[in-house]
């Protein structure tokens, strides 16, 4: 494994962390489901991290990958407390539809 | 043979993201994070983070998403009765994502290579290592994120508790 980070070019790893972002994005657009839309932002903070690590594995640096733990910390509690509201929301309305979720537009 | 692990790994976790975002179910939406999650560990084992990696298992795939399948249990919801968007949002939703991607690439294209530097990268993910950079250069952040913890658990007690009052009258304007 140590000579892994000769043979794979480094943007290969950006390609791949683009393209995992791009699909947490689509599917926080696409869906209406506030369980999936959720899943996809926990999705998308793990392509940012996936690019931390390279990078820092890249540099030689280890910052990148204590980073990557305090994004970790933060992705867990905004798991927790989106979790929360997401309770309320279906013992208010029966349901997680975040169409139904619209009203400071009336 | 690391190249074949890349590629084998990135291909499945593209197509385990996309059945996140396209499947029916949310279960199996859950089902395939886990999945995804386990390959991005595999990447972090292939980039040499290793406690990266044990981490990233731990806290996501044993703690997020079990939390996550534990209120998808929770509410019961019925696999049919989420509406889907319509055909022209979801078009140009697609589209829009689409252009993001083609941005990101087109940047990343332009940007100028590092070279690897070995010397310290085998070294640099270990326990030794990262523990000497979190209780020297991060130990405020540190603190800090204990504290956004315990606000975080306090506030989602207090959003969860069932309120008398409130819970008799379910708001109609919904």
């Amino acid at each position: 494994m140590l000579n892994s980070i000769q043979v794979i070019p480094i943007e290969y790893y950006l390609v791949l962390s683009s393209v995992l972002f791009s699909i947490g994005v689509l599917g926080v657009m696409i869906r209406r489901n506030a369980i999936v839309v959720l899943m996809c932002i926990e999705l998308m903070l793990n392509a940012v991290n996936l690019l931390l690590v390279a990078f820092s594995t890249y540099l030689g640096d280890g910052h990148g990958q204590v980073f990557v733990f305090f994004i970790m910390v933060v992705a867990a509690a905004e798991a927790t407390i989106g979790l929360s509201v997401l309770v309320l929301i279906y013992r208010n309305t029966k349901g997680v539809d975040i169409h139904q979720l619209d009203q400071l537009k009336h | 043979m690391e190249l074949i692990f890349f590629f084998i790994m990135a291909v499945l976790s593209v197509l385990s993201a996309l059945t996140v975002v396209f499947a029916k179910s949310p279960v199996h939406s859950v089902l395939s994070l886990i999945v995804t999650f386990f390959l991005l560990s595999g990447q972090y084992v292939l980039l040499n983070a290793q406690f990266v990696a044990i981490v990233n298992l731990i806290v996501y795939a044993g703690a997020i998403m079990v939390l996550f399948l534990f209120v998808l249990m929770l509410l019961n919801l019925k696999d049919e009765t989420e509406p889907q968007k319509s055909n022209l949002v979801r078009l140009s939703v697609t589209i829009s994502a689409g252009m993001l991607l083609l941005t990101l690439i087109g940047s990343v294209r332009g940007a100028i290579a590092i070279p690897p530097s070995p010397a310290q990268s085998a070294t640099v993910g270990l326990v030794e290592n990262l523990g000497k950079i979190l209780f020297s250069d991060f130990v405020v952040p540190f603190e800090v994120a204990s504290i956004l913890f315990i606000a975080a658990m306090v506030g989602a007690v207090l959003i969860g508790k069932r309120n008398k009052e409130t819970d008799s009258e379910p708001l109609t304007t919904f």
